[in-house]
C-alpha cells in the first residue's frame, strides 16, 4: 500500500505538531456489487497506530464511513528527535507501515 | 399468406402481455406505496439510540466540541470534517478519545481516535462518506470520565450510498 506522511521539517520540544497521512486504499464498504451482481466484500483499513520511538502516541479505528484513500491529520508532541512510525491493517489482513524521522529543535 | 396476418397479430398480443407482466414482476410488492413521498425524520433523530451505545450509557453534555464541516456537500463520497475539542491537554485534564458518529450511514461509527498524553492538541481532520443530508455528531471523552458533544449539519446533494441502500 502506498502512503504519504507529512510532518514539519523541524518541531519544537514538547510543542504539538501535526502529522498528516494519506493512504492509497479503496475502503470498500461492502455495500457495492460487481458486474455479476455479487457483493464486493468489505475491505477497509480498520486500525491506524502511531508510535514514537516505540511508544504508542495515537490510535484510530476507522470504519467504512471514511472516504476512499483515507486521509487523517492529528497532533502529537515529541520530547526529543526520533522516529515516528505509522502502521495500519485492513480487513484483508494487509498491513502497511511508514517511518518518518522527526527533528526536534529547541 | 392470408393466414399469416391473424397469426402475427396474435404474436404481438402475446409479446405485449409477456413484456408487461415482466415489468410488473420486477417491482417488489409494496413498491408503489414506497414511492409515495413521506417526510424525512428530523435531523439527528437517530442519536437517541446511538449515543448511549458509544458512551456505554455515560451522560453527555453539549459543548467543548466543535465539528467543522461544509454546510453543503455536492458529493457524499468525500466530505472534509474537522473536530476540535477545547482542552488544556495537561496530564490532569486531557481528552481520552474522540468519536465521530452519523445517524444516517449504515455503519454509524465513522472514526474513533484515542489520544494519549502525547497528543498535543485534541484535534482531528479527515474525509468522510455521508449517506445523504444529516447531522454529524462528535463525542469527546475527557480524562475525568465526562463526555461532551458537538454537531454540524451537512446538506448532501449526492449520497455516497447509491448502491444497495
Amino acid at each position: 500500500m502506498v502512503a504519504r506522511v507529512r510532518v514539519p521539517d523541524t518541531v519544537k520540544r514538547g510543542e504539538p505538531f501535526d502529522v498528516r497521512i494519506a493512504i492509497q486504499h479503496v475502503m470498500e464498504t461492502g455495500y457495492r456489487f460487481d458486474n455479476a451482481g455479487r457483493t464486493i466484500a468489505k475491505n477497509v483499513i480498520h486500525t491506524l497506530v502511531a508510535r514514537y520511538d516505540g511508544i504508542e502516541v495515537y490510535r484510530a479505528e476507522l470504519g467504512s464511513g471514511i472516504a476512499a484513500n483515507p486521509y487523517l491529520q492529528f497532533w502529537i508532541t515529541a520530547p526529543a528527535s526520533g522516529m515516528l512510525e505509522l502502521s495500519w491493517v485492513d480487513d484483508a489482513g494487509v498491513a502497511g507501515r511508514e517511518r518518518v524521522p522527526v527533528t526536534v529543535r529547541d | 399468406m392470408a393466414a399469416d396476418t391473424p397469426m402475427k397479430e396474435r404474436r404481438r398480443q402475446v409479446l405485449a402481455l409477456a413484456g408487461g407482466s415482466a415489468v410488473l414482476s420486477l417491482l417488489p410488492p409494496g413498491a408503489v406505496q414506497a414511492q409515495m413521498p413521506t417526510a424525512p425524520p428530523p435531523l439527528g433523530s437517530g442519536y437517541a439510540l446511538l449515543v448511549p451505545k458509544a458512551t456505554q450509557g455515560a451522560p453527555v453534555r453539549a459543548g467543548r466540541v466543535t465539528v467543522d464541516a461544509p454546510a453543503l456537500a455536492d458529493n457524499g463520497h468525500s466530505v472534509p470534517v474537522r473536530i476540535v475539542v477545547q482542552s488544556a491537554m495537561r496530564p490532569d485534564d486531557h481528552v481520552r478519545s474522540i468519536t465521530l458518529l452519523s445517524d444516517r450511514n449504515p455503519r454509524p461509527v465513522i472514526v474513533k481516535a484515542w489520544l494519549g498524553l502525547r497528543a498535543g492538541r485534541a484535534e482531528l481532520s479527515t474525509r468522510v462518506r455521508l449517506n445523504g443530508t444529516q447531522r454529524l455528531l462528535a463525542l469527546a471523552e475527557m480524562s475525568d470520565g465526562s463526555w461532551w458533544s458537538g454537531q454540524a449539519d451537512v446538506v448532501v446533494t449526492e449520497s455516497a450510498c447509491l448502491d444497495g441502500s
